[in-house]
């Protein structure tokens, strides 16, 4: 067994070259509105990219396994987890992070200061995540019950705030905006 | 927990991705949603030489209704099935099974081949594939063949599909009118992979008596499993608590589940029995099986 992976990894080692390794692919991709342009590796994810790259250090990783939810963006408006997303794969798309949710003055928009509110986070490590996946809910239906954000949230794991005021912080948004639209 | 390297490739058609399969053949994976592929990249328990990614081929994006079938393209996300009126439409049971999909943000990615091609036996959508009689649809550089779902999953994490094929697209019979359906499923936690699941279509005559049962269970095999001695029972019954309780039997006494951590064999053997059950009953009802109502309450 121990053979067998040595020889595997010696393989790994020495076909790294041929293996596309050392190829690096020029990939154009919006970020918050901006065009932006990298230069990545095939294996490169996009959650690393927008950190080390794009030094758009809010978006979070926490498992790398798509498991978290802490890496969601929004990818040509759908949330999904940038840990699972290669960034070559994403050429031409238009990703959202946390960072574009403030208001143009620089002010926490209605939901992130909602969630300040109502004691949405406490560490805050899963909370760009969260924010995001709650981003796209929002625009589709402004005024969700509490069901609907529940499911909204489901694939994102907090340990701090049990959830509970996070839900609060959406339904606090929702009942804004269904005063809004009426 | 980062990907090893690897080539990339991003063709633009059928015939170029099964060209670049049968010139790579050996260390090669197609990457479609990547959401059950890309963990285990960066857990380095997949390591493939060269990564086809299909996501440009426009061919294989879109489903439609042509005369009785619903044609799938393999690239039909999740988040389509559970919202497109269409798939709801002409297989409602998809558009049942699709919430229970992972969570929000692996629906918006994950594709419909990808799940087939994976095959994990804790997915909803393999089973349901074989309810229906669903044909897979596999291309090659050698030309394009129909796999039917009954032969389609072969175990776990393996199917019909040939190292140079790519599934390219699903055809699923359009539901019969009188036909209800139902998907239930137990997991440990909301979103968790089913630690079983089972979907029904049930299809009544003008007397809700059921003309048709198409049953597919999740989670209880290397494959999905099709509780044929079920649908067998059903055929011209009216569920009734005693057709009801013979389902339950038939269906737990068929199965040989593999037990896992969270559920022993016995108490999947258990589940699905029941799980079938109220899916027969919930499918029957919708359909207007109940006519009389007498038992609405």
């Amino acid at each position: 067994m121990s053979e067998l992976s040595i020889q595997h990894s010696t393989r790994n080692a020495a076909d790294e070259r041929q293996r596309g390794g050392s190829v690096t692919h020029t990939v154009k991709l919006t970020v918050n509105g901006v065009e932006r342009e990298v230069a990545v590796e095939p294996r490169m994810l996009l959650a690393d990219t927008l950190r080390q790259q794009c030094g758009l250090t809010g978006t979070h990783i926490g498992c790398e396994q798509g498991v978290c939810g802490a890496c969601t963006v929004l990818v040509d408006g759908l949330p999904a987890r940038s840990c699972l997303l290669f960034t070559v794969a994403v050429a031409g798309r238009e990703i959202e992070t946390v960072e574009s949710l403030e208001n143009p003055d620089g002010s926490l928009n209605s939901l992130q200061q909602s969630f300040q509110d109502h004691h949405g986070l406490q560490c805050g490590f899963c909370t760009a995540g969260i924010l995001m996946s709650l981003t796209a809910l929002f625009r589709e239906e402004p005024s969700p019950d509490e069901t609907t954000v529940r499911d909204q949230v489901q694939g994102h794991l907090c340990r701090c705030t049990g959830y509970q005021q996070l839900v609060e912080a959406a339904m606090a948004e929702s009942g804004r905006n269904a005063q809004v639209t009426r | 927990m980062k990907p090893a390297p690897f080539g990339y490739h991003r063709p633009a058609t059928i015939a170029e991705a099964v060209a670049l399969l049968d010139a790579l053949q050996d260390d090669v994976k197609v990457l479609a949603g990547g959401q059950s592929l890309v963990p285990l990249m960066n857990f380095r328990l997949s390591v493939p030489a060269e990564l086809v990614d299909i996501n440009g081929i426009a061919e294989l994006t879109g489903h439609d209704v042509t005369g009785d079938v619903l044609r799938l393209g393999a690239l039909t996300r999740h988040h389509e099935l559970e919202r497109s009126a269409t798939v709801r439409g002409a297989a409602p049971l998809l558009a049942l099974a699709a919430p229970y999909i992972g969570h929000p943000q692996i629906r918006s990615m994950g594709t419909l081949g990808g799940s087939l091609s994976h095959a994990d036996p804790a997915a909803e959508l393999p089973g349901i594939m074989l309810a229906l009689d669903a044909r897979m649809v596999a291309a090659s550089a050698r030309g394009e063949r129909i796999v039917p779902a009954a032969e389609f999953f072969v175990s776990h994490f393996t199917t019909a599909l040939e190292p140079d094929e790519l599934l390219t697209a699903v055809e699923v019979p359009v539901a019969a009118e009188r036909t209800g359906h139902a998907f239930l499923e137990v997991a440990a936690r909301y979103g968790d992979f089913a630690l079983v699941g089972a979907g029904a279509a049930v299809t009544v005559d003008e007397d809700g008596a059921i003309t048709e049962a198409r049953i597919g269970c999740t989670s209880v095999a290397p494959t999905p499993v099709r509780a044929a001695a079920a649908e067998e029972l059903l055929r011209g019954a009216t569920p009734d608590a005693d057709v009801l309780a013979e389902v339950e039997r038939v269906v737990a006494g068929a199965l040989e589940p593999t037990p896992e951590l969270k559920a022993s064999a016995a108490y999947k053997r258990r589940t699905a029995g029941v799980l079938v059950a109220r899916a027969v009953r919930q499918a029957w009802r919708e359909a207007g099986g109940d006519m009389r109502g007498e038992e609405a309450a």
